[in-house]
């Protein structure tokens, strides 16, 4: 029984917005099983009363004063853009009309 | 003048200094050098030669005009792609954001350009810094100048190549779970990840925000120390920019004493899986120090074997969260967009053309991991874990100055060799990860040939955070007697490409 199968990473990849063709599918489907057997090695730890750790750092919220800085003009910001219209980013239609 | 390529950061800079030569000769001298062998060796993604120059000239009429020089003004740095630098081309090794240009520099490159180095371009990687061999570049693999059928390391293969190859006496890496270790070690360089926060990360593709720290490739501890301090300090611009005083990295480097020195070697990074030269090696090393008086205990950090797990948990759940932002909407690659489709439609096809092999298994691994059912089980547990061998690291450091551990199992492998077995790819950084993990900083020196290969073989040395100053105190009294025994540096071994 593998641990992850063909269809789930199937629904995987569209949850994480890439068109996987047939081929990678197969072949990530049985690479993507054999990693999560190995890192399912976790669970051999007892760590019930443990704190988990998402950071090295004791940090929480860190403030700046807020004060008006210089940051990039609106050219400089849309300069990597693939498709720009009237100084906005322009996107592909967003809802869900039929073109 | 001896050649340019050959001398030390430090030479160089104080060469600059006192005229003996000036930094456009310096910069030509590694541009020349660059278009000698990168063919071969492939460590750049991108050349600057006008920018180069032109910051050369600067540093030369700044002397000129008797202004006081820094410690590595005029020298040349290789700068790994993953750093972004306002006007240039940063790929991340990736082809979404294939001529890319970003509107701003990196905190990095800022503090670079202020301290007068002079940049000339940027290093291959694996792709968004996920590999260990540069394989996973879109671009082509670098190759190692001690063999160039053979892997560089990664994912900073390109900068640890570049300094191998003479192309540059500096360079930047960044290292999530051994990208600047790992790749020192097998190109017989020196390489440092800094405690975490210790140098800023603005303008640092993130791969996974809370393991990524950027350090200094050079061919000398002394060399790594320099760059280390002209980069290292906090930034406000950097949230996890840590607020505290640079360690004395550079002092430590020249004073190189280990005099009272206590040093822990960590039982669980040996044996099963490390090549015996590397062992080896990494004995004698440690042999040499208990000739110079250091004194060496066993030390056990009992969660260590659960690293590579824990971190192929935290580091693809973290990178797929960050990779998000790679949709084909603001910058970068677009793809399907015939004017019919929808933005998922145009996202999911834009991020599968531009996205190669590994960078998709571990955006996978990373949603799986996250997705609810299995959060508890996969990412909260690694979690715990992380903290678990932060404690490891805690009580070794009650008993010990530093620990000591090879930098990698193995010498380098064969371009092609692991590439399409990513567990065994992943194994190379077992060494590497628990410093990330706890986010401990760590150096990597070279040791030696493996006699077996005659590859270089990697000595990691791992401190407390905001302790930086220790590895280079004990780095630099190693690679002293080191010298003193073979009458050389490791890297003038390698064969002349």
């Amino acid at each position: 029984m593998p641990s992850i199968t063909r269809a789930e990473v199937e629904h995987l990849a569209r949850l994480a917005r890439i068109d996987l063709t047939d081929d990678e599918l197969d072949h990530f489907a049985g690479q993507l099983d054999v990693i999560i057997g190995a890192v399912a090695k976790v669970a051999e730890v007892a760590a019930e009363d443990v704190p988990p750790m998402s950071h090295p750092e004791p940090l929480t919220n860190v403030f700046r004063a807020d004060e008006v800085r210089p940051g990039l003009t609106p050219e400089q910001a849309l300069s990597g853009a693939p498709a720009v219209e009237d100084q906005k980013f322009r996107v592909p239609r967003i809802l869900g009309e039929e073109p | 003048m001896s050649d340019l390529t050959r001398m030390t950061a430090a030479e160089l800079a104080a060469a600059v200094a006192s005229g003996e030569t000036s930094a456009v000769e310096v910069t030509q001298a590694h541009l020349d050098r660059i278009e000698a062998v990168d063919e071969r060796v492939h460590a750049f993604l991108h050349v600057d030669t006008d920018g180069a120059l032109s910051a050369a000239k600067a540093v030369d009429a700044a002397r000129a005009a008797g202004e006081q020089l820094g410690s590595l003004t005029g020298v040349p740095l290789a700068l790994k792609d993953v750093l972004t630098m306002e006007g240039i081309p940063t790929t991340c090794g990736s082809r979404v954001l294939d001529g890319w240009r970003p509107p701003y520099d990196a905190t990095v490159t800022r503090r670079l350009r202020d301290a007068g180095v002079v940049i000339l371009g940027k290093t291959n990687m694996d792709e968004f810094a996920m590999g260990s061999s540069t394989e996973h570049s879109a671009y082509g693999p670098s190759h190692n100048p001690w063999d160039l059928t053979r892997i560089p390391g990664g994912s900073g293969g390109g900068s640890a190549a570049a300094v191998a190859a003479y192309e540059a006496p500096l360079a930047i890496g960044t290292d999530t779970g051994g990208s600047i270790r790992q790749p020192a070690a097998v190109t017989g360089t020196v390489g440092v990840k800094p405690t975490y926060g210790g140098v800023s990360r603005y303008g640092l593709v993130a791969l996974a925000s809370s393991l990524d720290q950027a350090g200094p490739c050079a061919r000398t501890v002394l060399d790594a120390a320099l760059l280390h301090a002209v980069i290292a300090g906090h930034d406000p611009l950097d949230s996890t920019s840590l607020d505290a005083p640079v360690p004395p990295v550079v002092e430590a480097a020249r004073q190189a004493d280990v005099r009272g020195m206590r040093i822990g070697l960590v039982k669980e990074l040996s044996g099963e899986g490390y090549q015996a030269g590397v062992e080896q090696r990494f004995r004698e090393a440690v042999g040499l120090l208990e000739e110079m008086g250091v004194e060496t205990v066993d030390v056990s950090c009992p969660h260590f074997p659960y690293a590579l797990a824990a971190y192929y948990l935290v580091l693809p759940s973290e990178a797929s969260s960050n990779l998000a932002k790679f949709d084909g909407m603001r910058y970068g690659l677009r793809s399907g967009d015939d004017g019919s489709r929808s933005v998922e439609e145009v996202m999911a096809l834009t991020r599968e053309a531009g996205f190669g092999a590994e960078v998709k298994r571990r955006i996978i691994l990373g949603t799986y991991a996250l997705s609810s059912g299995y959060y508890d089980a996969y990412y909260g547990q690694a979690q715990k874990v992380r903290t678990l061998i932060a404690r490891d690291f805690a009580a070794a450091f009650e008993q010990v100055d530093v620990l000591l551990s090879p930098t990698a199992p193995t010498t380098a492998f064969l371009l092609g060799d692991k590439l399409d077995d990513p567990l065994a790819m992943y194994l190379n950084d077992i060494a590497t990860i628990p410093a990330n993990l706890a986010g401990n900083p760590g150096l990597s020196l070279p040791a030696g040939l493996a006699p077996e290969d005659g590859l270089p073989v990697g000595l990691q040395v791992m401190a407390p955070a905001l302790a930086d100053d220790r590895l280079y105190r004990l780095g630099a009294a190693l690679e002293a007697a080191l010298l003193d025994r073979w009458g050389h540096l490791l890297i003038e071994e390698a064969p002349a490409l």
